[in-house]
């Protein structure tokens, strides 16, 4: 069963995020997500010093069998993207925790977010 | 629709897979990663259940003629021990099926349609059989069927079969078969697929399907074997160019559209056969839209259903479609107006409102080295 990060908050759709208070948050897909889309061999981000919307897409991930978009789980302007995982997304399905972070963002405001605990029992995660 | 389940599905679900619908069974889509899968198959071997495929024995006195009445193609002139991919066309034209006759004698044909069509096929052929001195059996609920499909294929049966019996698979041809003993079972043994590469299909009945199964993934293991689900079976077929019903060949789609003029056997077969004359306006009409590949010239990938452009305007429809995992780039099968469906045209896909640049290029996309 796939890994949810007890450390994280996420999204009703499957993006989680790091808020640690200091510094721009980290937003990436959950493992739960990586796993239902199977091998992903695309993802478009947003660009660095936009501004994406709680709720709204703000780019796609595309595997060998479908396309997702992806949706912002926070409003705030985004100032990093994770150019590893565009040139090779594998890195998300691999370690979509880690390495396979998609976007920095500094939050002006919060969408609604889940616990781990919330996310895992709604989505069939292992914490 | 009832859910289905083939003799095999304890062992997918010992190995893991996920599952996903197909034509009315539960069949593993992947049992890893279905990247990983479709290149086990290209560079050593994947074994496939495709037990949900249907089997139809068609036998009796009149068994080639009853064939050539109800496909298009001319069955009767295969030889024996020898198979025929074939279309089976409604009175208008219209594709029900894509299936493989294989021809055991005079009197004995084995009929292998589509699994979500196997039902309405054998109900046609039971219906197109009433002048005919022929039965026509269904046994798919009791046929499994495996594939080993990969340049190791080969080396796979070979450790499973007594050297006595090695001639006969060593000595199969593309698109033959025999009757061999394949690690203690006898199977029809064909070299046929579905992924453009060398392969097998082993039909046997469901009994031993589970034993098989375990002796080919064990016999197979040094030479990199691994379970194959419908994941990377689409992925390979689509990059061999081959058609999916439902996808590029369905009810509206003529033999002719779909680029299977040769399959319909209008001048070999003097006779009468069912949508003959529906078929002979259609290739005398000409076809509006063909089926052509495209090659995308970006990363990201048409899906079916997808409109093609050609300045803006649509002049046609993605029907298959993703990034082709050997060859690096998106490709698809697409139904393209006729003006623009040559080779070289520089067309686009509406990739979720986004024109993105494509190229109608031959196909197969992949053609594996002999």
């Amino acid at each position: 069963m796939a890994k949810v990060a007890a450390e994280l908050k996420y999204s009703a759709e499957h993006e989680w995020i790091a808020a640690d208070g200091s510094g721009p948050s980290v937003v990436g897909v959950s493992a739960v997500a990586a796993e239902a889309l199977g091998d992903i061999v695309y993802v478009d981000l947003p660009e660095v010093g936009s501004t994406v919307t709680a709720g709204e897409t703000c780019g796609e991930i595309e595997s060998t069998k479908s396309v997702s978009d992806l949706y912002s789980p926070v409003t705030g302007e985004v100032t990093e993207v994770n150019d590893g995982a565009i040139s090779d997304p594998a890195v998300i399905n691999n370690d979509p925790y880690g390495a396979g972070w998609l976007f920095k963002v500094t939050v002006s405001e919060e969408g609604p977010l889940l616990s781990a605990q919330e996310y895992a029992e709604a989505n069939g995660g292992e914490l | 629709m009832s859910e289905n389940y083939t003799a095999l599905y304890e062992e997918h679900k010992k190995l893991g897979a996920s599952f996903t619908d197909f034509g009315g069974w539960q069949m593993p889509l992947k049992y890893s990663s279905e990247l990983a899968e479709h290149h086990a198959v290209r560079n050593a071997a994947g074994l496939f259940d495709l037990s949900h495929m249907g089997e139809v024995w068609v036998t009796g006195p009149q068994a080639g003629a009853f064939l050539d009445y109800a496909l298009v193609g001319k069955l009767s002139a295969i030889a024996d021990g020898k198979a025929k991919y074939s279309l089976i066309c409604s009175e208008d034209g219209g594709i029900i099926d894509d299936l493989i006759t294989y021809r055991f004698g005079d009197e004995k044909y084995l009929v292998v349609p589509n699994a979500g069509n196997a039902p309405t096929v054998a109900a046609a052929l039971a219906e197109r059989a009433a002048n005919f001195d022929v039965t026509v059996e269904d046994a798919s609920a009791a046929t499994s069927l495996v594939a080993v499909q990969g340049p190791k294929a080969e080396a796979i049966l070979l450790k499973l079969t007594d050297e006595s019996q090695h001639a006969l698979v060593t000595g199969l041809k593309y698109y033959a078969f025999n009757e061999v003993n394949v690690a203690g079972h006898e199977v029809i043994l064909a070299r046929t697929g579905y992924t453009g590469e060398d392969g097998f299909e082993l039909f046997l009945p469901n009994e031993g399907a589970s034993s098989l199964w375990e002796s080919i993934a064990q016999a197979g293991e040094e030479f990199g074997v691994v379970p194959c689900g419908l994941a990377s079976r689409d992925s390979l077929r689509l990059e061999a160019g081959m058609p999916l019903y439902g996808n590029e060949l369905s009810l509206e789609r003529s033999p002719f559209d779909a680029g299977l003029g040769p399959v319909v056997a209008l001048k070999s077969k003097e006779g009468d056969f069912v949508g003959r004359a529906a078929l002979e306006s259609a290739k005398e009409a000409g076809s509006k839209r063909m089926l052509v590949g495209l090659k995308g010239q970006g990363r990201r990938a048409g899906r079916g259903g997808y409109p093609v452009l050609k300045d803006g305007n649509v002049v046609g429809e993605v029907t298959s479609g993703q990034p082709s995992p050997t060859l690096g780039y998106p490709v698809a099968l697409a139904y393209v107006d006729v003006e623009h469906a040559e080779l070289g045209t520089a067309l686009d896909v509406d990739l979720r409102g986004k024109a993105e640049p494509f190229e109608v290029v031959a196909l197969p996309f992949y053609k594996r080295q002999k």
